[in-house]
């Protein structure tokens, strides 16, 4: 059915929630009917922890289905795995392939070679995206949930890792055809960010690096943004001081409560308060970056099954997928 | 069979460091800091848990406790750089201006990899050599981007500053470093055993077979292994890496013997390592991982110090209380219907608070006896030497 494959990046600051987003948006593209390969680079085995399924091999594997036959398969992809296979497929290196761990090469080129690593992750999701079954892509879409804002730009430009150990040959063919799919049509880098002012600056500088480098931008998403809980009446009072502690006190009373609590209630709304402005400020910052916002709630009851459900439905809204 | 012979024992600190008799269980940061037999503070943790903020503030909070301290930072966010007045990164320890008067001294640093591996090169190789190895395309691709090179350099300079420190001019007498953003978390621990590896690996001697005679090497699969590195790598990558490592091989011992040092450093009871986490699920996977890791190497831990912590605010109301009363104010006057804002503020935070107290509580029943400490969530970002001070004050629980 798949008449191309479209590949969403989601790269983000540490701590910004980059794999549940990931996850939410795979989810929401299965919503659509679509059959999705949602994959990790990082050996972190983030997905299998929030979908509560064992660690990922180095296998594709159906983790969730979506209404109208969607689903999404994860893979966990580690270089080492993906190395042995590419050489398994490209140069029938059955035996070599072994004489190569042997002589500690696989190690080598996994781990030291530079940007060997990278062209090896990204081969990976470069071969899933074309696949094929019969006629058509295998799958709909790919999404994968990538390395950190500060890092991405120079993961995907595989090119120029490459640049300065293979100007000719196999690598450097295998990285310009990785290349060509990074900047296609059917790519989207999305910056997941928190409002706070280092994230926030990290990702208008990922947007500039991502943007000097020809590499498409999607959506910048806004997660765990807090939604105001006072009304400007409340915030009025509070800031201008004009309601007192002890008639809190005394409303608190009214209600049943320990009148005592209505100071520590009062500081705890006037930071609640100061956050929001915060918070604010740093959307202002974003309003400007030139790419479409998305916001995701931040849900106090933290991560499961559902709320990547509820975070799927919002992106599938805003109008992510 | 013989059973194997255990290993030699190792010698063990009888208390982890900074914590207290008295309150065990808690991180004592200031009798970390004042014990003058820490010399080396390694602050690590997952990403975006605020494990530079954490090594800047432990710094400045000691050199105003009068120790000469050097933080020794890898990517700081430019904030953060600023508020220690960092402004370059030229891999040299600066002055931090605007610390309190005392005997104390502070200096920071942001590593820069590259010139940190040149440097060794330059200082270990004659000048022909060193000119030919920094222009060998393959030395260039692997000391600037070479995604383990940093976890090496950050080793190498810890091993120069802490040789500096003690045996040299005693300009400091205690470095922090923050360890790098590595994807996987210890991945600096790693690196002296992955290096030793490597050079004894076959690869590297293969690698060395034309310029040694390859006599000794003609082993089955070697035939098979050129042919298949040619096919892959293309000619010129392979004549590029054989170069380099011709030139690299009498370096090769150096590197070595230096990165085994500083993993001894490492292991040794002048270091503490303290592992830095948010009270997110994630985070704390990871802090857990970090803390079973040093144990298994036998690293010091000090202990934990979880970051952007939220309390419970106001005393004596719970969650259930909060959203009655305030369904019932709702309605009310203008202060009834303040006051009912107020209660859903409080509300949501017992929630954060209760799962996050779920997290600690699910740390501390899997890691017994592991010190920690919690800091509170502040409303912005440290731009400045007084954000740190207060990070230390609350690190260190004095208000």
């Amino acid at each position: 059915m798949a008449l191309s494959t479209q590949l969403h990046v989601v790269t983000g600051k540490g701590g910004t929630g980059k794999t549940t987003v990931a996850a939410a948006l795979a989810m929401a593209l299965a919503g659509e009917g679509k059959k999705v390969l949602l994959c990790e680079v990082e050996g972190r085995q983030g997905i299998a922890q929030l979908f509560d399924v064992p660690p990922l091999p180095y296998e594709e594997r159906k983790i969730a289905v979506g209404l109208g036959g969607g689903a999404v398969y994860a893979l966990a992809i580690d270089p080492e795995s993906a190395l042995l296979e590419y050489l398994a497929m490209y140069y029938r290196l059955g035996r070599a392939g072994k004489a190569l761990d042997r002589f500690g090469i696989i190690d080598f080129a996994t781990t030291i070679a530079p940007g060997v690593r990278d062209v090896l992750l990204t081969g990976k999701v470069y071969e899933a995206a074309r696949r094929r079954e019969g006629r058509d892509f295998t799958y709909d879409a790919i999404v994968m949930d990538a390395p950190p804002t500060g890092r991405i730009t120079r993961f995907l430009n595989v090119n120029t890792e490459v640049a300065g150990l293979a100007k000719v040959g196999p690598i450097r063919r295998q990285a310009d055809s990785i290349m060509e799919m990074m900047r296609s049509p059917d790519t989207r880098v999305h910056l997941v960010t928190v409002l706070e002012e280092m994230p926030v600056q990290e990702t208008i500088d990922g947007i500039a690096e991502l943007t000097s480098q020809k590499l498409p931008i999607g959506h910048v998403i806004l997660n765990l943004v807090r939604p105001p809980l006072v009304s400007a009446d409340t915030r009025t009072a509070l800031l201008s001081r004009t309601v007192t502690v002890e008639a809190v006190g005394a409303s608190l009373e009214s209600a049943g409560l320990d009148p005592k609590a209505a100071y520590d209630l009062m500081s705890g709304g006037v930071a609640d308060i100061k956050r929001q402005d915060l918070q604010e400020s740093q959307r202002e910052i974003l309003v400007d970056c030139g790419r479409p916002l998305v916001e995701l709630p931040a849900l106090t009851e933290g991560i499961d099954l559902g709320a990547l459900f509820e975070l799927a439905d919002k992106l599938k809204n805003d109008g992510v997928v | 069979m013989t059973p194997k012979p255990a290993p030699p024992p190792r010698k063990v600190k009888a208390t982890p460091r900074g914590m207290s008799g008295a309150a065990a269980g808690t991180l004592d940061v200031d009798a970390l800091l004042a014990d003058r037999t820490t010399e080396i503070i390694v602050c690590c943790g997952s990403g975006g848990v605020g494990k530079t903020t954490t090594a800047a503030a432990l710094g400045l909070r000691a050199a105003e406790q009068g120790r000469k301290v050097c933080v020794l930072t890898i990517d700081p966010a430019r904030r953060l750089a600023q508020s220690m007045g960092l402004t370059e990164l030229d891999n040299t320890p600066r002055p931090v201006a605007g610390v309190g008067a005392g005997p104390g001294s502070l200096d920071a640093m942001m590593l820069d990899m590259k010139r940190t591996f040149d440097e060794v090169v330059e200082q270990q190789a004659s000048p022909e050599k060193a000119a030919q190895i920094l222009s060998n395309p393959f030395y260039v691709a692997l000391s600037s981007s070479f995604a383990g090179t940093q976890e090496y350099m950050a080793m190498e300079k810890l091993g120069q500053l802490h040789g500096q420190a003690v045996d040299q001019d005693r300009r400091w007498d205690l470095i922090i470093v923050d360890t790098p953003p590595s994807r996987s978390a210890l991945d600096f621990l790693d690196a002296p055993e992955r290096l030793s590896s490597m050079l004894d690996g076959r690869f590297i001697k293969l690698l060395l077979a034309p310029a040694k005679g390859p006599a000794k090497l003609l082993t089955a699969g070697f035939g098979i292994v050129t042919s298949a590195l040619n096919k892959v790598l293309g000619a010129q990558v392979l004549t590029d890496m054989q170069t380099f490592v011709a030139a690299f091989d009498t370096l090769f011992g150096g590197f070595r013997q230096r990165a085994e040092g500083t993993y001894a450093l490492l292991q040794a009871e002048e270091t503490a390592f303290v592992v830095v986490a948010s009270p997110e699920p994630a985070a704390m996977r990871e802090a857990s991982y970090f803390v079973e890791r040093l144990a298994g190497e036998n690293m010091p831990l000090a202990g934990l110090v979880i970051n952007r912590v939220h309390d419970e605010g106001a005393e004596g109301i719970t969650e259930a209380d909060a959203e009655s009363a305030g369904k019932r104010l709702e309605v009310g006057s203008a202060t009834d219907k303040l006051t009912a804002d107020l209660l859903a503020i409080h509300a949501a935070r017992l929630k954060v608070s209760a799962r996050e107290s779920r997290l600690k509580s699910r740390f501390a029943a899997a890691h017994t006896g592991v010190p920690t400490v919690s800091v509170a969530a502040l409303a912005g970002d440290v731009h400045d030497l007084d954000g740190l001070r207060e990070i230390g004050d609350l690190l260190a629980k004095k208000d």
